[in-house]
Order: C-alpha cells, then structure tokens, then sequence
C-alpha cells in the first residue's frame, strides 16, 4: 500500500535516524503480537532493530492490574542498533495501568497514544490513578495522543458476523494501523500474516486486516496526527536474514554442530523460565535427529545427557541459575569423566527463585566454580541474540573436540530479545571432526592428545574396548580407580591444564581501540550492545576509550594479559556485584574498577557513561 | 548376536573385588555373570551402570561397558544411554538407599516411562558404605549409628512403589538362592521394558541376619512362598500350607490337593492381586513372596522414541540444515 494517496489534510513528514517504540498493555491485549508484526514490517522494510519483550511474570494476570502489563520494545534505525533502547521515544499504550507503568522509561517531550476507552474509574483504579491522567496535567511535557481505539474499531467492523469480544480484540491491529502510518510502513507484511495464521478462520482474516486498516486510515485522515516519521533503510551487508531471538539463534547453534559432527543430538531438559523455549524449539526438530527429553528433574536431565554423550550423541541440557545449582554434582562427574557436554545457563535474577523473568549476569562465578573439588569448565558467554548461533555452535565444537562440559552463558535479555541475523551459508561452515580411539586397537581410556590433552573415547558397541569409568579419581592413562596421592594431584592439573591449553584453539577477540591508554573496558555477554554505544558516545565526546569484550571467560584470552596493564583505568561494568571483576583481579593484580547495578535489567547507556566518568574522575 | 559363545570368565573383569567377605553381593555378581553369556548379547553392547553405594560397585566386575555414576542417578545415565543407542542392552545396579532415597524420583519415573532396561535393586536394609545407618528399608525402631533409640521411620516396599509407579516386570529373589536369583535376572533381562527386580541381600557387617528367617534352612520354607507361573501358592516345610484368594485379599490355609486355589498367572495380571502379593512382605504371619510378581507387554519409551523419529522423517524429510537456518520470515538485502 502506497502512504502518500490523496491527503485531504496536509501533513508533515520528518525523517529521524533512530526510533525506539514501546507497546504496552494488558497481557490479554496481544502485545507481543503488535510488537513482533511491527518487527517483521520494519526488518523486511529494510532498518537494523533490536527487539526486547518484556511480559508479566504470572501467566494471566488480572486485566487492568499494574502487574499485569506486558511490554514489548523496539528500537530502529537507519544506522546501526546495538540495542532496544533505553527510553523510548513513543509508547503506545492500551491500557491506564500500561501508562503508568511505562512513563518512567519514555523520553522528555515523547509521543504518548492511548486508547482512551481504556481509561474507565475501574481501570483508572487498578492502575492506582486517583484522577484520569489523560485530563490532568499528569502528561504535560509529552505529546500526547488519545485515541478511542475500542470505540473506533467497532465501527470499523459494524459488518463483521464476530462477536463484540472478538471485535474488541482485534484493537490491536489498529493501533499497529496508527503506527504504521506514523512510521511511514507498508502493511502488506501483516496484512500476509494475518492470512496465513487464520487460514480456515476468513471472519477473522477480514475483522483483522480492516482494523489495521482503518487504524492507519484514522492516524491519515484526522487532524490529530499531523507528522509522520521517515527512517530511511539502513546500510547492512547484504543477504538473506531473518529476525532471531537468542534461544532461537542457540538451537540453531546446537543442530548445526551436531549436523556438522554427523552426531544425533540429545537434550535432556526441565521446564525453567528462561531456558524452555530451548527445550521447546528442540523438540520440533526429531527430523534433524534431535532427541529431546523432559526429565523429571533438572539432574536427571543433565545425567541423561551425559548418558547419551557417553553412548555418542552430542549431549545437551540448558537451565537457569536454580536449575544449574541442582545440576552441579554432575557437571563435576562430567569433568571427572571428561566426555563432551554443552551446560546452558540463560542467566535470570537471583539468588533463589529471584527474578525468573528478568535478566542479570550473576550466574559466571557459579560456572566457574560451583561444584565440588577443582572442577574446571570453559566458559563461553553470548553477546547478543544472532551471536548465540555462533557461540552454541562454538560451545558444542569445543565439547566434542576437546572432550569436557562447556558452559554456555546467555541471559533473559538475549534470550528473549531479538535481532535481524544475517544467515549463514552451511557450506561455509566447517565440519566438527570427532575422533574415536581405534578399534583395532587396544584402549587406554585416558591417554590423551598430547596437544591438547584431550581424551580419546570409545563408545559402547566398540568390540574389545569394554571399559569401566566412574567419578572415582583415576589412574592416568588406564583410567582404573586409583587412590594414590601424586596420581590424584597429576590428574588434577591435567585437568586444568586441558582447559587451559583451549587457548590456543580459540579465536582471540580484538580489542576495540588502542592497546594503551587512559580507560580500558572489560565486559562479558550480553552487555556488549550497551556497551557499543557507550563507546560511540564516549568516542563522540572526544574521550579515547578501549574496549575488550571477552568470547570465553575460562580460558581467559592470551592478550589480555599483557593489554590489562597498559591503562590507567580498568572498568568492568556487569549486571551483578562484580563477578568478571574478581577473577581479572586474582589473574592480573590489577586495580581494576567495577560498575554495577542489578535491577533485573539491561544497562543504560547513559547511567555507565556515567559511572565511566566518575571513575575517571577518582 | 554374537558369534562366539561366550562363559561367565567372559565377562570377569581384570578389577580385584573389595567387597567385604560373605556380603551377599558376591552371590549376586556370580549369578550375574552366569546369566549374562546366556543373553546371547555380545558383551561391548551391554552397558551396565550405578549409583552410589557397596552394590553400585558392581560394573567394575564386569567385563562389559561400564558407568559407575553418582549417588541416586543411575536411572538418568541409564536414560540418556539408552535413547541415544537403542541397541545397548542396559543395566542399572542400585541399593536400598541409592535406588530408594536420594534416586527415588528417577526410579519412579524410569517406570512410568518403561524404558528398556533391566534394575537390580540390592536391599540389605541399611547404608552399608557410609558405615551403618537405617536405609530407607529398614524396619522402624531399628538401632543404627544414626538411630541410637531406634529409627521413627516407616519401611518402604519397593516392590509396591514399582508395581505402583508402572515397571512392566517386577520380581524379587534372594542372594541366598543362586538359582531362583539367576533365574530371575534372566527373566528380567530378557524382558522388554523396564524390569525390576529387587534382591534382597545380606550385609554380613552392618546388617547380619536381616533376612534370616527367609535364608535360613530350617525355617526359610516357612516364611517364603515362590510364585510359579500356573502353580498355586504353595508353601511350607511340608508344602502343607497354601495362599487362598478371599475378598480380595490372601488368607492362609491348609493345603491338600482336593482343595482349589488361585494360580499365579503373569499374563492376566489383576492388581488387586499384584498388590495383595506385595503387600504380604509386611505380614509377619504370612510367607513373603519372592518370584515375579509381573509381567506384561508395553510400548516402550525407547522404541516409541524410534518410531517418533522416523515418522517425523517420513512425514517432513530429513532434516536439512540450509531450509532449517532459513526457515521462518526472511527477507533479503541486496
Ligand atoms: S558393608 Fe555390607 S553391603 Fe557393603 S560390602 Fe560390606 S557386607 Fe557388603
């Protein structure tokens, strides 16, 4: 559909660089519905974006409650996005209880549309509002648009046979109509959706599409809105994409790995907010031999996947903090038994049950030493939604490769938030060799690669390699029960010099500016957005910073050693109470500075330019 | 099937065994590997796999694959073992506290699931390794290093919670009698599906005598009836006594021939008689049974699995990668 037909009115159109939009509303008022079409739109439109869900812990909470309201973010931009944003420049809001919830995180002078049906004494009073803001002076300061979408969406569907209930719910699509014409989008991209999700349902392909139409109709033909936004295609390299949401991009990773090491892959799971849509997205795939097991318990998952890596597949089980705790004797007895195991943890707000829902980064001391005895794990740690491909792929080549568990570390944020990812071509992407000890040969099962000290297995069904192995210390080499002291120690740094030596199988990140100066930033995972654009805007202020952000946490990278020592300042801002920060101290005896803050959200560019500064200044 | 026929030597391991002198396990282990060349299983495809505890020392007596695993969590590594390669014969060794307390759930839900594989649960009624406390299935007032003045816990019947929680074979032998037990775990073995059997066992230092009045020969006729395929409860010094079935639950009475009583049947199990069976281990004035309590037929999770799998193949193909990466809403930049 063209945007410019036969305008009555006259009206302006701006272009700006860079939008970031919230959708709000009850969790029945098919937010994450809006904001996913509004994706798909403006991804196929040609912008870079970067997308945040952000719902309700409870799964149908009251309607009109404060705790009840689901969000959903996008930012994008003609340039590069790095982010969802922090405010948002326009909040569309279904509901009272959606408005007040979200103000705090919209810009000064931003552009508020409400449906103002919504805002009836009952809902005015779920939402704790004494007076009906939309007629005080509460929205001052903003531009506001009241719209009563519910009103105008019934009479768009006067002729519908659906029942009121239904009509009503179809409001949604015309407020995404309000904010497709405002933001300048073609509706054919939901317009094809809405077709294909209710293929054998035509009243409510017709219901949907005419309220998203006449919403966009309205936000053209009425004097209220009198500006439409122009954000020009951005330039991004070539090729095909698709928008990605981290668990999606770690399922990828996975089966792309075990594809690539022709492996069947096996997950042995429990339900866990965040991590069960990783257990879900699995499971459709029985045809890529994925097999998928839902345990009783998280050790059981975990012990099943180390059953199945020790009988050949490539054995996988993803959690969350509380379910990684229950998972610890077994990730030790993995390291004892050194087979291959990816360990996921999609990180969320802890200790305890904490924030199941929300994000935090305070799970990377558990990975790194929570169980029993010297247990060393690489670490591997996603930065972003489309990068958790490359990082499950990478965890589950170096599990297979170098014989161990490898903690892969996401969080609610990348998890659930999503990005265009550009796809990769399979053929570019190399084979994961896996070497099984010789059946001609006799076996030892714990002679190693000299190289890389990693152990040669043999799978149940070999003739002539029966063998039995347990979580008992062994003998070096033979791999029997052994009790002898200078063994239990020569065993234990094998162990660790294994994790060690990963170093020089891995690919060294760069660091991001000079290799000496005055500040030198170290992050891990998902703060890399944030920090791209604490770095742009700290470079644009005329400061020369440094930035290293880390791929694994365990081995630490090569240079970064020798780098840590060439700044004044070492800052490492992480969402917890500075764990990266204690391991860089204890390996370089350097005074490096945290930054932290843990809400249960994303950093915001602004409060770490800040904190950066303040320690700048001493 | 294996080419060569293979003997009980087959299957010995190099390993020195480190049980205690006179434990029941040795019995158990000898039994076992008498009953394993007989399988016709070539011994790289048989898996055996434990927990914690004397008995899950077990596989390294073996000359087969082996898994020594944590405490409680053989059945997941068994699990895991066994969906990613079906063709493994694969067995669990577990005790009365690995198998029944700290691995209780996954026992249950290995049930449920009936994967196919074979549990032998060594009860001696105590924790033997950690040196001497009440188990799970010890007998409440029971003094032990951990109960000076007696135990306050109730006993479990793991052949009750098997049959309860759904294993499609269940039995139970006794160290003591090698050729009922090696019967037993043939049986058991040979049985698709999980099969349970729980062996009770003689701990000669923590627990002597626990089981005496079903071992020793003066009395063990007295106090055991072994269910036979098609044979009534008979037991007795003089097999004069016999099981009768009344209002749903078991009576003793006397034996003689002119008299009609219920024959064990496996295929038409009843579990009201499954239970009333069980239910006589905690009767003091009744023989405890031991034998297979049951035996049927059930889809399996793991040949479920394989059949899942392959519908799904022949339903969308095999997977491949480059649709898989590409699938979903995309759009190209030129
Ligand atoms: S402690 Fe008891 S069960 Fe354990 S080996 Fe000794 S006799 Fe056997």
């Amino acid at each position: 559909m063209s945007t410019q037909t036969s305008e009555k009115i006259q009206k302006a159109q701006k272009t700006k660089k860079r939008i970031t939009i919230r959708f709000a509303g009850d969790s029945g008022d098919g937010i994450q519905l809006t904001g996913n079409q509004f994706t798909s739109t403006t991804a196929i439109f040609g912008n870079d974006l970067s997308t945040f869900p952000d719902y309700p812990a409870e799964i149908r909470a009251p309607a009109g409650t404060l705790f009840g309201v689901s969000g959903f973010q996008i930012q994008f931009s003609s340039d590069n996005v790095h982010t969802p944003g922090d405010d948002s420049d326009v909040l569309i809001a279904m509901n009272p209880a959606a408005l007040k919830v979200s103000l705090g995180l919209l810009k000064e002078n931003g552009i508020i549309i409400v449906n103002k049906d919504a805002f009836s004494d009952r809902n005015l009073k779920l939402a704790g509002y004494d007076e009906n803001p939309l007629e005080d002076r509460t929205l001052d300061g903003y531009q506001l648009f009241d719209v009563p979408i519910t009103k105008l969406t019934r009479e768009a569907l006067i002729d519908s046979p659906l029942k009121s209930k239904e009509k009503d719910r179809c409001k949604n699509f015309f407020a995404l109509g309000i904010a497709y014409w405002m933001f300048t989008r073609p509706l054919d991209t939901t317009l094809d959706w809405i077709k294909n999700k209710f293929k054998n349902k035509p009243d409510i392909i017709e219901a949907n599409s005419l309220a998203l139409n006449a919403g966009y109709s309205y936000a053209l033909s009425t004097e209220i809105f009198t500006t439409s936004y122009q954000i020009d295609q951005a330039k991004v390299e070539p090729g095909l994409y698709r928008n990605i949401t981290g668990n999606e991009a770690i399922v990828l990773g996975l089966i792309t790995a075990s594809q690539k090491a022709k492996m069947e892959l096996f997950m042995g799971g429990y339900p866990i907010t965040p991590a069960s849509d990783i257990l879900h997205y699995l499971s459709k795939y029985r045809n890529y031999d994925v097999k998928t097991f839902q345990a009783e318990d998280e050790i059981a998952g975990v012990g099943a996947a180390i059953g199945a890596s020790y009988a050949g597949a490539l054995g996988v089980t993803a959690s969350s903090g509380p379910g990684i705790a229950l998972k610890g004797e077994f990730l030790g007895y993995a390291v004892m038994m050194e087979l291959p195991l990816v360990v996921i943890n999609i990180q969320r707000g802890g200790p305890s049950t904490g924030l199941p829902t929300k994000t935090e980064q305070a799970d990377l001391l558990q990975a790194m030493y929570g169980r029993n005895g010297e247990a060393p794990i690489p670490v591997i740690a996603a930065q972003s939604p489309a990068d958790c491909f490359e990082a499950a792929y990478e965890a589950a080549k170096i599990a297979l490769q170098f014989t161990t568990p490898v903690f892969l570390l996401s969080d609610g944020y990348i998890a659930n938030g999503a990005e265009p990812w550009l796809i990769p071509d399979t053929d570019k992407i190399p084979e994961i060799n896996v070497k099984y000890a010789d059946p001609k040969e006799s076996y030892q099962p714990y002679a190693r690669n000299p190289e890389t000290l990693s152990r040669e297995l043999s799978l149940p069904g070999t003739k002539g390699h029966e063998h039995r192995l347990g979580g008992l210390e062994k003998e070096d080499i033979t791999g029997n029960v052994s009790y002898d002291p200078d063994n239990h120690d020569k065993m234990i740094r094998l162990r660790a010099e294994k994790v060690e030596r990963l170093v020089n199988y891995i690919n060294e990140p760069k660091i991001d500016g000079d290799e000496s100066g005055d500040v030198l930033i170290v992050t891990w995972g998902s703060t890399y957005g944030t920090m791209c654009n604490v770095v742009e805007e700290m470079r644009a202020n005329g400061d020369a910073v440094s930035w290293f952000h880390l791929r694994w946490i365990n081995p630490l990278p090569k240079s970064l050693g020798k780098i840590i020592k060439n700044f004044k300042h070492v800052i490492v801002p992480e969402i917890n109470m500075g764990q990266l920060i204690k391991i860089l101290r204890a390996e370089y005896l350097v005074d490096a500075k945290p930054v932290n803050q843990v809400k249960g959200l994303p950093f915001n560019t602004q409060d770490v330019i800040d904190a950066i500064y303040a320690i700048k200044k001493g | 099937m294996s080419d060569q026929v293979l003997t009980k030597e087959d299957f010995t391991s190099d390993q020195e065994v480190r049980w205690c002198p006179g434990c029941g396990d040795y019995s158990i282990l000898a039994q076992t590997r008498k009953v394993l060349p007989q399988l016709g299983i070539p011994k790289e495809n048989i898996v055996f796999v434990s927990g914690i505890g004397c008995s899950s020392r077990f596989p390294y007596y073996i000359d087969s694959f082996g898994i020594h695993g944590i405490h409680g969590r053989a059945p997941a590594i068994a699990s895991g073992i066994k969906l990613a390669n079906p063709d493994l014969k694969v067995f669990i060794v577990t005790g009365d506290g690995d198998g029944l307390s700290i691995g209780g759930n996954h026992l249950i839900h290995l049930f449920r699931r009936n994967i196919d594989v074979t549990v032998l649960l060594f009860n001696n009624r105590i924790y033997g390794l950690t040196k001497g406390q009440y188990s799970p299935t010890s007998e409440r007032g029971k003094i032990t290093k951990s109960s000076p003045f007696g135990s306050l816990e109730n006993p479990f019947d793991p052949i009750k919670m098997a049959l309860a929680s759904g294993a499609t074979f269940v039995a139970r032998s006794v160290d003591r009698e090698p050729k009922h037990l090696a019967e037993t775990i043939k049986m058991a073995a040979e049985h698709v599906g999980t099969s349970f059997v729980e062996i009770y066992q003689n701990c000669n230092i923590f627990n002597d005598g626990t089981f005496e009045s079903l071992t020793d020969p003066k009395i063990k006729k007295d106090n055991i009836v072994v269910m036979e395929e098609g044979k009534p409860y008979i037991f007795g010094k003089e097999s004069d006594r016999v099981l009768a079935w009344e209002d749903g639950s078991f009576s003793v009475n006397m034996h003689d021939e002119a008299s009609s009583s219920l024959v064990h049947s496996l295929a038409n199990s009843n579990s009201s008689v499954e239970f009333a069976l069980a239910e006589l281990t905690m009767d003091e004035h009744k023989p405890t049974p031991i034998g297979v309590f049951r035996k049927i037929n059930k889809n399996t999770y793991d040949g479920l699995l394989t059949k899942q799998v392959e519908n799904v193949k022949e339903k969308l193909g095999s997977g491949d990668l480059e649709k898989l990466l590409s699938s979903g809403n995309t759009w190209e930049i030129k």
